[in-house]
């Protein structure tokens, strides 16, 4: 009997577990769950091959080119080699030269992409201006010297290889990864014995920029906020039809072409443009006098915030739209003020909008680029309009990348302090 | 407005470039080409590209059977055919640049190299080395024109005393007024360092020491709250006619296509100009490599670089063409005085130092980039 009630005891369990093929039940859900979950995965694997293709590798990239760049050692590898182990006193020995003399009058002869005297002339160059035809045209001649002395020949055909800062910079210039170009990105510099300093003053361009970005992008966030927050108010609280209406307005502008809106903003601004004949004829300003309201920072603020104000409206939208009206006549009947009950009660449950419409606004205008390009003029320039000209223009695309580099650790770090601040949870984009 | 107008000029540029590359050839007359296909020909826009597709596009078409060409706008720079070749998809079969581009791209490895042995003779026989002019023929590229940056004014807005040197561009007291310059640190210092009273000659010389440099930017600080600065060529004709500003930097050519062709009251002032060359050449591994090259040889013969002058104020860079420029193409015009390479307007002029802006383009860009955003 205690037999029988002990098995009896223990069946149900076992059989509670084990599926009819006897595998325990556990496992089983197990599997059809993973099975489940693949087969949801796969239905996202085209997003993420894509995200990967288009976005995660070319940053990726991008980020890399910023320290590494390995045209030196292509294009001399033999004397980069060499060089390495020179301990940066004085003048390299003259094996160092014999070899550089040698390498270099074999790189000439290379046409590969990437592989030229030209190329390492315009790496040099970037760190001494002015030395990119001391080296075309040194690896021109250097063919002719056959016979050591090979440091005589060499200063022979220019005596800026006497200069001990040149082989410093060929020596960093021919290791694969280099700080050269974050520092330039600071507006810093290595010195001729390899101390950090800071650029002369006339050639500082890239800090002041950034933090001029960086202003300008809470300037126009914070007036973006100014105007949008009574906006959205008003169409959260009219009646449905007059509020779709108002709404279309606001989307209007927000599918139209950027270039179309910005062109437009032109026609509107400049010295002979509607508003300053309008100024003119109203006789605010005589017609010598006519405003610079385009071509300069003042252009590049009016046109961004324009551009930028959906993004602020839509998220503030959606969560008015969400608190009742209920709260307000509530707070008032209890003997609150207007303001007071705005302040303590509407304005909190706006936060969550508030914050989403000011991140996407900050974040979209610091990196904001065709606008203050078309009508930013002079003074009126981001630091993504210096980006787009060392990869477009200058070709130095090291550099390029290294700006970005910046932007984006600085993006990242505000998003860090914003989630600290606000909480990403906290987030309603609508 | 001028936005807008400039805009629909270039639109009209590529409009009837676009137009001319659609009259494909009938004649079939296959001499100057071995192979057919499409050629991308990449020039500057505007009234340059126009004389292009008159003086070369056109009779290429008609002696070359089953070739076509698609005319394409650029603003200069080797940014895109360094892309193109390192991504190794090369769109562009020829491309126009400039002389400082053509040198930085060969050493770089972006293009073909070109051999200068199997140019066409010229007209009268000598062998393209002897009639190229000195200082056109490079490994990788070959000179079409010389063409010039100058100054020029409205006549109707300034009379009597009319701006005649360098140095009065850069005088607001006796000329108020905005004036424009080409955005970039390259012939404006050149220009500022003439105002300042260097002599033409030692301009360059000048521009490698500190004290010069500080000398040109500081020549420059004149003006600069007085300054509308343009990036594309077909601007400073615009700016002049809108009257945004008095007097303006251009292109010679553009100006003279604008009192020609449009009548526009524009004057010259060849005081102090700078002249360079445009020249052809072929990013490395194009698929129509030969085709590009035939019309390369082609377009820099002696009656195409001869008939292109009839069309804009650009002086060709062989000899033997230089005999053969006439009027302009539809108007009783002597083209041969609007040159920048005649003697009359080379007095006091400046050849464009390209190894100067090989070397320092880059950190002048720096100090100027710096010196604009002050304000």
């Amino acid at each position: 009997m205690s037999d029988a009630a002990a098995t009896s005891q223990s069946t149900p369990r076992d059989a509670l577990l084990v599926a009819s093929d006897g595998v325990p039940l556990k496992v089983k859900l197990a599997k059809t769950t993973a099975a489940a979950r693949r087969r949801a995965f796969l239905l996202t694997l085209p997003l993420v091959l894509f995200v990967l293709i288009s976005f995660v590798f070319p940053i990726g990239e991008m980020l890399v080119r910023s320290f590494h760049n390995p045209v030196g050692g292509n294009v001399v590898p033999a004397f980069a080699e060499s060089i390495a182990k020179w301990d940066g006193k004085g003048l390299p020995s003259e094996e160092v030269f014999e070899v550089f003399v040698k390498d270099l009058a074999r790189a000439r002869k290379v046409r590969d992409v990437g592989k030229t005297v030209g190329n390492l002339a315009t790496r040099v160059n970037y760190e001494i201006p002015g030395s990119r035809s001391l080296i075309t045209k040194s690896a021109r001649k250097v063919g002719k010297i056959k016979n050591p002395p090979y440091k005589d020949a060499l200063l022979a055909i220019d005596k800026r290889w006497s200069n001990p800062h040149v082989w410093l910079v060929l020596q960093r210039a021919t290791t694969d990864y280099t700080l050269s170009f974050y520092l330039a990105a600071l507006d810093r510099r290595y010195d001729k014995t390899n101390n950090i300093v800071q650029a002369d003053e006339l050639y500082r361009i890239y800090i002041p920029i950034l933090l001029k970005t960086l202003w300008l992008s809470a300037l126009i966030t914070f007036l973006c906020f100014m105007l949008a927050y009574p906006v959205a108010y008003l169409l959260s609280t009219l009646p449905l039809r007059t509020s779709n209406l108002l709404m279309i307005l606001v989307l209007l502008p927000f599918w139209t072409s950027l270039l179309v809106r910005t062109t437009a903003w032109i026609a509107m601004l400049q010295t002979q443009g509607v508003l300053n004949d309008v100024f003119v004829s109203l006789r605010l300003i005589g017609n010598e006098d006519r405003i610079q309201l385009i071509y300069n920072q003042t252009g590049t603020i009016i046109a961004m915030v324009h551009i930028l104000l959906p993004f602020m409206i839509l998220p503030l939208y959606s969560v008015m739209k969400t608190i009742p009206p209920s709260y307000m006549r509530a707070a008032r009947s209890m003997g609150a003020s207007q303001t007071y009950a705005f302040i303590r009660i509407y304005f909190p449950q706006t936060l969550p909008g508030i914050a989403a419409g000011t991140l996407l606004v900050f974040i979209l205008a610091i990196g904001y680029y065709i606008t203050p390009a078309l009508v930013g003029g002079n003074d009126g320039l981001l630091i993504s309009n210096l980006i787009a000209d060392h990869i477009k223009s200058t070709l130095n695309w090291s550099l390029g990348a290294a700006l970005g580099s910046i932007l984006l650790v600085i993006v990242l770090m505000l998003y860090w302090l914003y989630n600290r601040l606000v909480g990403i949870d906290n987030l309603k984009f609508g | 407005m001028k936005f807008t107008k400039s805009l629909a000029i270039t639109a009209l540029g590529l409009g009837t470039a676009l137009a001319a590359t659609a009259t494909t050839a009938t004649v079939a007359n296959a001499k100057a080409c071995g192979k057919a296909g499409e050629l991308t020909i990449v020039s500057w826009g505007g009234a340059y590209t126009k004389s292009q597709v008159e003086a070369y596009h056109k009779p290429f078409l008609k002696d070359c059977a089953g070739a076509k060409i698609k005319s394409q706008d650029y603003s200069g720079g080797i940014a895109e055919i360094k892309a193109q070749v390192e991504g190794k998809k090369v769109s562009w079969d020829i491309v126009d640049v400039e002389l400082s581009d053509a040198i930085r791209a060969c050493d770089e490895g972006l293009l073909e190299t070109i051999d200068h042995a199997k140019l066409p003779k010229g007209d009268n026989g000598a062998v393209a080395t002897d009639d190229f002019l000195k200082g056109t023929l490079y490994d990788c590229a070959v000179a079409n024109i010389v063409w010039s940056t100058i100054f020029a004014y409205d006549t109707t807005k300034i009379k009597g005393d009319v701006p005649k040197t360098m140095a009065d561009f850069f005088d607001l007291k006796k000329w108020p007024g905005k004036r424009g310059m080409r955005k970039g640190a390259k012939v404006n210092l050149e220009f500022a360092l003439m105002a300042d009273g260097v002599a033409a000659k030692d301009v360059y010389k000048a521009l490698e020491t500190k004290a010069g440099l500080d000398r040109a930017f500081k020549k420059l600080d004149t003006i600069k709250s007085s300054v509308v600065w343009w990036t594309a060529g077909a601007q400073p004709p615009q700016l002049l006619a809108d009257g945004e500003v008095l007097m303006t930097t251009a292109y010679n050519g553009r100006i003279f296509n604008a009192v020609a062709g449009e009548g526009k009251p524009f004057a010259i002032v060849w005081d102090g100009q700078i002249w360079d060359l445009d020249l052809w050449v072929i990013p490395k591994g194009g698929p129509n490599k030969d085709l590009a090259m035939d019309f390369l040889k082609y377009s820099t013969g002696t009656k195409p670089l001869a008939a292109q002058a009839s069309y804009i104020s650009y002086g060709p860079a062989r000899k033997s063409s230089s005999s053969l420029v006439g009027k302009y193409h539809n108007k009783d015009i002597d083209m041969g005085p609007q040159m920048p390479t005649a003697p009359n307007n080379l007095k006091n002029a400046v050849q464009s130092n390209f190894s100067f802006w090989a070397d320092n383009a880059d950190q002048l860009k720096e100090r100027f980039n710096a010196w604009l955003a002050k304000g």
